[in-house]
């Protein structure tokens, strides 16, 4: 069990990364956001039958800021890592096309939950030794925004969530954070965890040539096992519905009633 | 059973999240807890004895805790867990809470629940995935249930009225990690649309972009931003970043108001889940009246003066 | 959005044979062409370019599917898990008289060719999910999100004039034409045979057909819009296999089409309509007749207390062998709907355009594996293609579509009975249908007005809450893909002649005309558009070009 001093998983944080920074990247697999999610007739979840399924956005964006450190020359390497069944193979490849350089698949029968997640990527972590781990600020499935800031509890490092701008000067991380009312901005001591929020980049498109290359690009398969992680669940998903669909009011007969209700019946003004 | 709620504040004042998140903690039952951890914040912890319901104060008062830094307040909630034996930890799911919260649960070895819109029973709740458009609900299987809270889905409990005792917390946490560099307020006399509580928006029924002007005018007494349709972006009436809806921002204030807007799904798609919704149309058929808590069929260039006459 | 300029910083790849769409068509050639290289252990570079985010994510079709051409690509298609899981277990026919009741056609009178023993309810989008993984399988590259926007031609030399590939679109070109941050210039994609399998009124086809004269032998082609969605229904009155078709109401005066209700799996039905789109009043909806019609208590009984999951609306080529072009072209072949395969006295085209592929991949393996050079003519495919029983069966429906046209609905159907039940399709006489289908509008003056009910939120809804299921978006910031010759006509010509009827033929709400204080004014919401081509085919002054938006836009149809 870990405890709350959890300390660093045998990562090296002297190591020189000035010249030499590895960045490992998370891609997430989740429904395409074009798609309208629907709910089971049995409400025992979402339909994801037959249904496109993408690359996490905010995922995206991560890897596009993490392929823009290297070709900046500040990054060596870009490693992305994804967890769940087979098929998030095709999301790694996707992130491959875009510019990281290797990947590692964690086979698990499905999309663990969050806490699981940070277990496995802290093993990743101590084993690959990145100066910096990108992650969406959340998966637009579950919407938990959880992972990054899990991790980050799991091996001790810093946390940067929410970042609109990441900038690496020496051994430090200035991350400026998107906050209710504002912007803040962070200096993360390196290693660093950063999640991405919307605005940090605007990814780039995968190109043929680079599709058809990632194809070729080398992808590890592990399993939970081989990290010596044992998943345990924290939570059992009871059922799914609909949202309630919202009724129409009452039709008012002239602004000053409106005004009247707004301030007395609502209270919203 | 106790429940430990951190308080949502900037050193000198609570803010008003917090009152919704001790309601989520009243739904819960038992005695509440609220943790202020800042610097110079005992201003807050008085106000924070007040809240309504609030069975005693903690002040974490140090420079550690200054600028919440997450690495340096989570390790002091997880050791407070633990040691005081709270069953549930609350925060509000705003930028602070849901930076915070994860990374106490990691701490103590459980899951986290984000964003909980109903409390059903001591371990159950709702919380919405898919952005809103499927509710889940789930049950938690950990001892110490960690959770933030959605503001909207609660009724605030009172901010005066309660006379809980403050108890200072000595624990000193800094992980030296990261260190606050500095921050930009937004001070746009506008607020953001996705931050706004009020927000009023206007459709192709206002004909031009000049008329955008009567709404703003009712958005400045009303501290509200100004949003838009689809149809109205692509007139040219008002700026893209303007628009509300399926492929513009999400949004969910307190109060909506539509004008001129006939309220095609893909708008809802962005601001159903504002708390009342007020249309104001001259057709009464409009499926914007299906949705909308407060209608007004009348003609825009006569109702929105009016409006902004009467507050 | 300046092609010269664009060009010069292309890249190129080369491909032995190139692939333009991952409908049915396109996949069983690619799948054809790999299988012989495999048996004749030879190297062969395959690649298919498909403008949907996925494919099957712009598949849209009925579907009842036979699997004849199937089973001649993979005789053990059952084994290898093929989705089609729901066998044909009773057909209907219906004539629907008005709002309420329909006349059952006995299966004796129905044109043999309307029954359906042996076929398969199936979901068409799912299909060529699993063929393109049979493909991929098999070597072959299969790119989404990618559109081919440009023919690209042989410029020197003995081939010149030949097709030498296609480009795709440029990525990241802003509304004003300029490049953004993230512009990515298109690809060049060089083959020694291209094929065109673009499906229904192809955009690149469109321009072979015109710039090779490749119908100059044929009746102008015909086409019709289907409309169709997917409904949960209550279990109870669920039965898997069962196949209603039927025409008539609400389809009045000379507007002409037919219906269709099957029962798929998992409770599902499909349901839609399909107009023919040489229609003459302007004022007709397709969308909105097919929102009444499922009111009707044939549809209704069926539909009551479900709940609608998908919708979409894509055209359907329907002149079969009178209309068809010629298919081959120095350096390309053009099959499977783009040129026009579809059986319409079946509404069929998916085992069709599957066998057109085959053919296709066959006569092109052999012709590479003789003469390996580019930009050849494959004289071969079209003696192949008439040696098959894709002509044959093409042949003996030539008549059904224009009898139907020339007799109406109820004498025309007499004709195909006694035509295809009692002659095999062999009556030796050959009925043609001359006039294009945006030829036939009425002035709007001249013609009845249509009051369709307003849709009630359960059975029947309006059009921006349809789209709303379609899943379809497009990028905001790139030039409209729904281009105008001349941008004054929808107001100075068509509004005032027809009362533009874009603003109705379109399933997806695309055009509006906007009354502003200056006066009316055309809208163009491309970011609706599913892609159906309607109004390529169906704009009276023929004004407005449909061109591939950036790639991976449009429609993403689950399970259509
Ligand atoms: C993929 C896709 C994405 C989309 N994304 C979005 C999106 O993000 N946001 C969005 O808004 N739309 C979006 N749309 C478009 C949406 O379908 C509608 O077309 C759009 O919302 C209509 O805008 P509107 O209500 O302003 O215009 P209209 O539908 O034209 O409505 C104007 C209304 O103004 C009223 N009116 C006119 N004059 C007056 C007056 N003087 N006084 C009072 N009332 C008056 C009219 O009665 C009418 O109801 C999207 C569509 C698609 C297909
Ligand atoms: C409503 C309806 C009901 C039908 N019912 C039946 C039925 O029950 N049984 C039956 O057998 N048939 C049916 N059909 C007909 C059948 O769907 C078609 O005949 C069949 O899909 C044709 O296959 P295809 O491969 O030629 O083209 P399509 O299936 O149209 O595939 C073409 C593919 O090419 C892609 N594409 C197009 N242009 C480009 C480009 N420029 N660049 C890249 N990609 C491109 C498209 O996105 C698409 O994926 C129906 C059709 C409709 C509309
Ligand atoms: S714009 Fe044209 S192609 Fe697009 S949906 Fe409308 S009619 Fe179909």
């Amino acid at each position: 069990m870990l405890t709350m001093q959890a300390a660093p998983v045998g990562l090296d944080i002297n190591a020189k990364r000035q010249n030499s920074m590895k960045v490992l990247v998370t891609v997430k697999r989740v429904l395409d956001y074009n798609v309208k999610v629907r709910v089971k007739a049995d409400r025992s979840d979402v339909d994801l039958a037959n249904v496109k399924m993408a690359l996490n956005p905010f995922c995206e964006i991560a890897v596009e800021e993490a392929v823009r450190l290297k070709e900046a020359g500040v990054a060596t390497e870009v490693v992305v890592v994804s967890i769940g069944p087979k098929a998030v193979q095709e999301q790694i490849r996707t992130a491959l096309a875009l510019g990281a350089d290797r990947g590692i698949h964690i086979e698990t029968e499905n999309s663990p939950e969050s806490l699981s997640v940070a277990k496995l990527l802290a093993k990743v972590v101590a084993d690959e030794q990145p100066g910096l781990v990108i992650l969406g600020k959340q998966a637009i499935d579950s919407d938990n925004n959880q992972t990054g800031q899990m991790l980050a509890a799991l091996t001790g490092l810093s946390q940067g969530t929410f970042a609109s701008e990441v900038k690496i000067e020496g051994d430090e991380a200035l991350v400026t954070r998107e906050v209710d009312g504002g912007l803040q901005t962070l200096g993360l001591k390196l290693p660093a965890i950063v999640t991405t929020d919307l605005r940090l980049n605007e990814p780039r498109y995968a190109s043929l040539p680079n599709i058809m290359k990632a194809k070729k690009k080398p992808l590890d398969v592990k399993t939970p096992a081989d990290l010596g992680v044992e998943l345990r669940a924290h939570t059992e998903l009871l059922s799914v519905e609909p949202p309630a669909e919202r009724k129409g009011g009452i039709k008012v007969g002239s602004v000053a009633e409106l005004v009247e209700k707004l301030k007395n019946e609502a209270k919203v003004i | 059973m106790a429940t430990l709620i951190i308080a949502e504040h900037d050193n000198s004042i609570l803010k008003p999240a917090t009152l919704n998140t001790v309601a989520a903690a009243a739904a819960i039952g038992g005695d509440a807890v609220l943790l202020v951890a800042g610097e110079g914040c005992q201003a807050v912890a008085g106000q924070a004895a007040q809240v309504a319901g609030v069975n005693k104060v903690l002040l974490a008062d140090n420079a550690a805790y200054g600028h919440q830094l997450a690495e340096n307040v989570a390790p002091l909630v997880a050791e407070l867990a633990k040691s005081a034996g709270f069953e549930y930890v609350l925060a509000p799911a705003t930028t602070t809470g849901k930076n915070l919260l994860p990374r106490v649960a990691a701490l103590l070895d459980v899951g986290q629940l984000s964003d909980i819109v109903s409390v059903e029973s001591a371990d159950t709740f709702k919380r919405p995935i898919y952005a809103g458009n499927a509710i889940a609900t789930v049950k938690s299987l950990d001892a110490i249930k960690v959770i933030t809270v959605r503001g909207t889905a609660f009724d605030p409990v009172a901010a005066e009225g309660g006379s809980a005792s403050i108890e200072a917390v000595t624990a000193v946490h800094d992980a030296g990690l990261s260190r606050f560099v500095g921050e930009e307020v937004a001070k746009s006399d506008r607020p953001e649309l996705t931050a706004a509580r009020v927000i009023i928006s206007g459709g192709r029924g206002m004909g031009n972009g000049e008329n955008f002007a009567l709404l703003e005018k009712v958005a400045d007494k009303l501290g509200a931003a100004v949003g838009a349709s689809r149809a109205a972006v692509d007139a040219g009436f008002v700026p893209n970043d303007m628009q509300v809806g399926q492929t513009g921002k999400i949004v969910a204030p307190e109060l909506y108001i539509a004008v001129g807007i006939s309220g095609a799904i893909q708008h809802l798609a962005g601001m159903k889940d504002s708390k009342v919704i007020v249309a104001i149309n001259k057709d009464e058929e409009a499926p914007i009246f299906q949705v909308a808590d407060y209608g007004l069929v009348a003609d825009l260039f006569d109702a929105v003066p009016e409006l902004e006459a009467s507050l | 959005m300046s092609e010269a300029v664009n060009a010069a910083e292309r890249e190129s790849m080369e491909f032995d044979v190139v692939i333009v769409g991952a409908g049915p068509a396109g996949l069983s050639a690619a799948i054809r062409l790999m299988q012989q290289a495999q048996d004749a252990e030879r190297e062969l570079s395959v690649c298919v370019v498909e403008k949907g985010s996925e494919v099957g994510a712009h598949i849209l079709s009925g579907a009842v599917i036979e699997p004849r051409a199937l089973a001649e690509l993979f005789p053990d298609w059952a084994e290898r898990g093929a989705p089609l899981n729901t066998a044909v277990t009773a057909d209907e026919m219906y004539l629907l008289q008005n709002a309420t009741s329909a006349r059952r056609i006995p299966n004796a009178l129905v044109p043999k060719t309307m029954h359906n023993e042996g076929n398969y309810v199936a979901s068409l989008g799912n299909l060529c999910r699993w063929l393109a993984e049979q493909a991929e399988a098999l070597g072959v590259e299969i790119f989404p999100g990618f559109a081919a926007s440009e023919v690209l031609y042989h410029t020197d030399g003995e081939l010149k004039g030949a097709v030498k590939g296609i480009a795709t679109g440029d990525m990241g070109i802003g509304h004003d034409g300029q490049p953004k941050d993230s512009y990515m210039p298109g690809m060049e994609l060089h083959a020694k045979v291209t094929l065109f399998t673009e499906g229904c009124r192809g955009h690149l086809g469109k321009q072979l057909i015109e710039r090779f004269a490749l119908d100059k032998d044929a009746d102008p082609q015909h086409y019709g819009i289907g409309i169709k969605e997917l409904w949960d229904i209550d279990p109870a009155k669920h039965q898997p296999g069962l196949v209603v078709h039927g025409s008539g109401w609400p389809l009045q005066g000379d507007a002409s089409g037919g219906f269709f209700l099957y029962h798929a799996e998992n409770s599902q039905v499909v349901v839609g309509l399909i107009v023919d789109l040489n229609y003459s009043n302007p004022w007709l909806s397709p969308f909105d007749e097919f929102q009444r019609l499922k009111h009707h208590p044939l549809f209704a009984q069926t539909l009551d207390g479900g709940k609608r999951v998908s919708y979409g609306a894509r055209a359907i080529t329907k002149g079969g062998f009178n209309s068809l072009p010629k298919m081959t072209m120095p350096g390309a072949l053009l099959l499977g709907c783009d040129a026009g395969t579809l059986n319409f006295s079946k509404i069929k085209g998916t085992h069709t355009a599957m066998k057109s592929g085959l053919i296709a991949a066959e006569s092109v393996f052999e012709a590479l594996g003789k003469n390996d050079s580019a930009g050849q003519e494959i004289a071969a495919f079209t003696d192949a293609f008439k040696a098959s029983w894709l002509y044959d069966e093409l042949y003996r429906s030539r008549n059904f579509g224009p009898a139907m046209h020339k007799f109406g609905v109820l004498l025309g159907g007499a004709f195909n009975f006694v035509d295809q039940n009692l002659c095999g399709g062999k009556l030796p006489i050959t009925l043609h249908d001359t006039k294009p289908d945006y030829a036939q509008l009425k002035p709007a003056a001249q013609s009845p007005k249509i009051d369709y009910p307003k849709p009630d939120g359960k059975l029947s809804f309006d059009k921006l809450s349809s789209v709303f299921l379609s899943n379809t978006n497009h990028e905001e910031d790139q030039p409209s893909h729904l281009q105008l010759t001349d941008a004054s006509i929808p107001i100075a010509v068509n509004l005032p002649t027809w009362a533009e009827p874009a603003q109705r033929f379109c399933p997806a709400g695309v055009y509006e005309i906007v009354e502003e204080a200056s006066g009316p004014r055309f809208q163009i919401n491309a970011q609706n558009c599913v892609h159906c081509k309607t109004c390529d085919i169906k704009d009276p002054s023929q004004n407005i070009t449909w061109v591939t938006p950036e790639g991976g836009g449009g429609p993403t149809y689950p399970n259509m």
